[in-house]
């Protein structure tokens, strides 16, 4: 038999069932649109059929008369509110920053702007209220295309931002990658296009709230992945009140993928309505509000020259990329293609020369912001993309133009030539999950057999990706001096307390979307004070209950909020140890704690459990000297470096000869994400970013027309995938030490989807390889290949 | 217009606006909230319910088509305090992240077993193209629908 110590000390690193799923598979956990309150009112937003207009009158009458309406409003009825703040902005370069407010008041640019609101007793009454609002409209010249609105002659967005320049940041040394492109034995240019993706979480955005006159305080409740960052920039950026006169929630979220990290107009709106209403306000998306309102993701184009020697070793890179914005900018919009693209260029690879230049580009298309992996994956595209390029450029095989170029193990940390500003690649084996990939997949075999398709008129083709990527933002130092990021720090916080008997609670800042924070955080718990996982509650997603967190995105959960938790525990049992030292008349330098018991080195039978000294702590009538009572701690943990995850990601496709639709044969991953806490979790995050990553290579596309209107507007037109457009995903795991944190862990929430998108398009470009095809751009939908095939064909 | 319709074994009856949707009845006037909305156009299957035995998408029934049927959401799954087999089979394969597919995903699983008993990777593939998961890219929820097909046999 064991104990319960010996079971849970082997709880980091197994693979523990989630505490989460007791109510969500029985139906009683509660999202937002679950949420009911006494005299709630149902809201409806009216929203702009124009890509580019003036808003010339607005008429409510008739919809403030329709019956169950209990009011309707317009921009000017909150002209007092400024407009949301952009929280992220490009570091170092000036941003032309224009944002949504509340309501537009006289202007809008992309279709879905919110112009108006309907306040009724049912959701039905307001939606139909909606259909009774009169607009004038003058409509404006519209441009989608991010080239286009960036050339001359363009229709123009903002006054503030001439030739719809957001703005021209860059990194890099641009005299000395010209030259090395200019002394190059080969150099390959490409434009490469990142279309725009529609993030679809299963749940929607939405949010309520109340307003007690009394007090003048606020309650907001939305679907968020940060709601302590939500406070923080309605109370101080928006409303002008103190945080404390605001408290926001999260209940469930039900999938966020990035687009719940931003404050949008509607949440300020919920609150400015409810204080006018003088009853609880809720508004829920409707899917097609969802992709016309809510961020989308992606939409870069870049045109890459990289140049190499005649062996494959690469020796400058150097992209110019446009990047689309949007009709007005979200939250974090600058900072995705800036600091979490450009700085991440040079890939898994030692580049001597790299420079990168973004423009962020207005269009009349809805907000662009980080969606899974954000900027990551648009720079492992490019960097992958690029090295199949030269491979192809020069007739080599594209594993050994990988490992001509890998940054070898000994070379950590790495600095990629300063593009990171100061911030080095932490640790990385690079050749070790390309190796164990290129077993799974058996490479030999498959170029064997590819050979003999190709004889019988067959496409079948290889890809891959070895990628990197960077998670755990970030060090507060490199944010606020180097200017990159929110501008204010990036830490994360972690309340534990041990109750009187034994059971513990803990209160983190993160906020999960479905990546079951309560249990690994109760894995470590339990692991650290040897206690059973069902003694320890997590509690989230409340301001008033939580300390202040960052939130949960770029994979910093694990790397930053986890390790404020495992830092909270050893200052919880360093102070079990000076309890226990004094409970057994010892020296505190001889007490062990292990397992859950604190004894005097060498006598194991004289432990005092972690029980006990919780007991002892909390009735307090007989401690050390000067100790307080209560087994409690907070930590704030400020991580020293980002880490950088890395592995490598094969994909094997056919090609249907006659329809050009690309057929998935398999998909293989290796991924070395440093320590992991609970390995089902880390695989589930892994199979979901693959899933989202080949749905960008294969069929998703966020497509407006020339008018600006959205033709993927709902999920009849945008390709969310199925079950039945997968095969099964083999993936397995390398283990790289890091010393950036204790724990050891790196971050695991986007490594599939920053991987999967070059793995698939590499290996649909091998597959046609034999018909001249070098590249084409995504999605690679049968008609896309098939128009390639017929012309390369000729 | 007047509805009677069976929710998890329980009669509820209710006057209702004739447009009135299924899932906005089993919502809004029976108070159960399992059952999930995400898309409005029938593509999603969050809002599966049973329906007289068969699994339909509760937004695209109106609450009087019901009218006199019988109706089994995600609450009304477990019997006795005891989980259904496809619910323990989600838990204990990690066939959920967020959560908020899974009520739907989980009962057109109980129709598919109760159609097909042992079905293979394609056959669950196939069956469960109405219900839309963006967190597991169907990898666990596929070993789920196996786990409880072997449990249950």
């Amino acid at each position: 038999m064991t104990t319960v110590a010996e079971e849970t000390a082997t709880l980091v690193g197994a693979p523990v069932k989630r505490v989460e799923d007791a109510r969500l598979i029985t139906g009683a956990a509660k999202y937002l649109d679950d949420l009911k309150l006494p005299g709630m009112t149902y809201v409806a937003i009216l929203r702009s059929p124009y890509a580019h207009a003036r808003i010339k009158s607005i008429d409510t009458t008739k919809a403030a008369e329709a019956p169950g309406v209990i009011g309707v409003y317009t921009g000017k009825d909150f002209e007092h509110l400024p407009a949301l703040p952009c929280a992220w902005q490009a570091g170092g370069v000036e941003n032309l920053v224009n944002t949504p407010r509340a309501l537009e008041i006289d202007r809008v640019t992309f279709t879905g702007a919110g112009v108006a609101a309907v306040v009724a007793e049912t959701r039905y009454a307001a939606e139909d209220a909606l259909e009774l609002i009169d607009v004038d409209w003058e409509p404006l010249d519209v441009v989608v295309d991010v080239e286009q609105a960036a050339a001359e002659g363009a229709p123009q967005l903002h006054e503030n931002a001439p030739g719809n320049i957001v703005m021209d940041w860059s990194t890099g040394d641009a005299a000395a990658t010209d030259q090395a492109l200019a002394d190059a034995e080969v150099v390959v240019k490409q434009r490469l296009v990142n279309q725009r993706l529609i993030p679809t979480p299963m749940e929607v955005r939405g949010a309520a709230a109340t307003y007690e006159p009394a007090t003048g305080e606020y309650t907001v409740w939305m679907s968020s992945q940060d709601p302590h960052i939500m406070r923080l920039l309605m109370t101080a950026f928006v409303f002008g009140i103190p945080e404390t006169k605001m408290r926001c929630i999260a209940l469930h979220v039900g999938g966020g993928f990035g687009t719940k990290i931003f404050l949008y107009h509607e949440y300020v709106l919920m609150a400015a309505l409810a204080e006018k209403v003088g009853r609880p306000v809720k508004w829920i998306e409707t899917r097609s509000e969802n992709y016309a309102a809510t961020t989308h993701g992606r939409d870069h184009v870049t045109y890459v020259e990289i140049g190499a020697d005649r062996d494959g070793t690469i020796t400058a890179l150097k992209a110019k990329t446009y990047a689309n914005l949007g009709g007005v900018l979200s939250t974090i919009a600058p900072g995705i293609p800036t600091t979490l693209y450009g700085r991440m260029l040079s890939g898994a690879y030692r580049i001597p020369n790299i420079h990168c230049q973004v423009l962020g580009v207005y269009t009349n298309t809805g907000m662009v912001d980080a969606y899974r992996g954000a900027g990551r994956p648009e720079a492992t595209y490019v960097v992958e993309r690029a090295v199949d390029l030269v491979a192809n450029e020069l007739g080599l095989d594209p594993v050994d133009v990988r490992r001509r170029n890998f940054i070898p193990p000994d070379a950590f940390p790495y600095d990629p030539v300063g593009i990171l500003r100061g911030l080095r690649y932490d640790s990385g084996e690079y050749e070790k999950p390309l190796d164990r990939a290129l077993e799974i997949v058996d490479y030999d075999g498959f170029r064997a057999e590819q050979a003999e398709a190709r004889k019988q008129g067959r496409y079948r083709g290889i890809g891959f990706s070895t990628y990197v990527e960077i998670c755990g933002a970030a060090p507060s130092a490199w944010i606020g001096t180097v200017g990159e990021g929110w501008g204010a720090s990036m830490w994360e916080s972690a309340n534990i307390r041990v109750h009187l008997t034994g059971k513990v609670a803990v209160t983190i800042g993160t906020q999960p979307q479905g990546q079951g924070h309560q249990t690994t955080v109760s894995q470590v718990v339990a692991s650290e004070l040897g206690i059973p996982i069902e003694d320890v509650t997590v509690e989230i997603g409340d301001t008033l209950n939580t300390p202040f967190g960052y939130g949960t995105y770029a994979s910093r959960s694990a790397a930053v909020g986890a390790v404020a938790v495992y830092n909270s525990l050893q200052k919880i049992k360093a102070k079990a140890r000076r309890i226990a030292a004094h409970m057994l008349e010892a020296d505190v330098d001889d007490i062990v704690f292990e397992e859950g018991k604190a004894y005097v080195k060498g006598s194991p039978e004289s432990a005092k459990t972690i029980q006990e000294i919780a007991g002892a702590a909390a009735l307090a009538y007989d401690l050390p000297e000067g100790e307080e009572p209560f087994l409690d701690d907070t930590t704030y943990y400020d991580p020293p470096n980002c880490t950088f995850p890395f592995g490598t990601h094969i994909a094997v496709v056919e090609i249907d000869a006659e329809t050009g639709e690309t057929r998935l044969e398999r998909y293989v991953a290796v991924d070395d994400v440093g320590k992991v806490i609970n390995p089902m979790i880390v695989d589930g995050q892994v199979h979901g970013g693959i899933a989202q990553g080949i749905a960008q290579a294969l069929w998703e596309y966020g497509v407006y027309d020339e008018n600006g209107q959205l033709t993927t507007a709902s999920l009849m037109d945008y390709a969310v995938p199925k079950a039945d457009f997968f095969p099964s995903f083999e993936v397995d795991r390398t283990e790289t030490p890091t010393d950036v944190n204790p724990m050891g862990v790196k971050g695991a929430g986007e490594t599939g989807t920053i991987a999967s998108t070059p793995a698939v398009v590499n290996a649909v470009m091998d597959a046609l390889a034999p018909l001249g095809i070098r590249h084409l751009d995504m999605p690679l939908t049968p008609e896309r290949v098939w128009r390639a095939m017929e012309q390369a064909k000729g | 217009m007047h509805v009677a319709i069976t929710v998890n074994g329980v009669r509820r009856e209710a006057d209702l606006e004739a447009r009135t949707l299924l899932v906005d009845f089993i919502r809004d006037q029976v108070g159960l909230t399992g059952t999930k909305i995400a898309c409005d156009t029938s593509q999603c299957g969050s809002c599966t319910v049973d329906l007289d035995g068969k699994a339909v998408k509760s937004c695209t029934v109106l609450a009087v088509q019901a009218d006199g049927g019988a109706v089994t959401t995600i609450e009304g799954l477990a019997s006795n305090g005891a989980l259904h087999a496809v619910q323990e089979a989600f838990r204990e394969t990690h066939g959920l992240q967020c959560g908020f597919c899974t009520p739907g995903m989980i009962m057109a699983t109980v129709d598919l077993l109760a159609e097909s008993p042992s079905p293979s990777d394609d056959e669950i593939r196939h069956a469960l193209e109405g219900n839309l998961c963006r967190c597991t890219g169907y990898e666990n929820i596929v070993r789920a629908v196996h786990e409880a097909a072997e449990v249950s046999r």
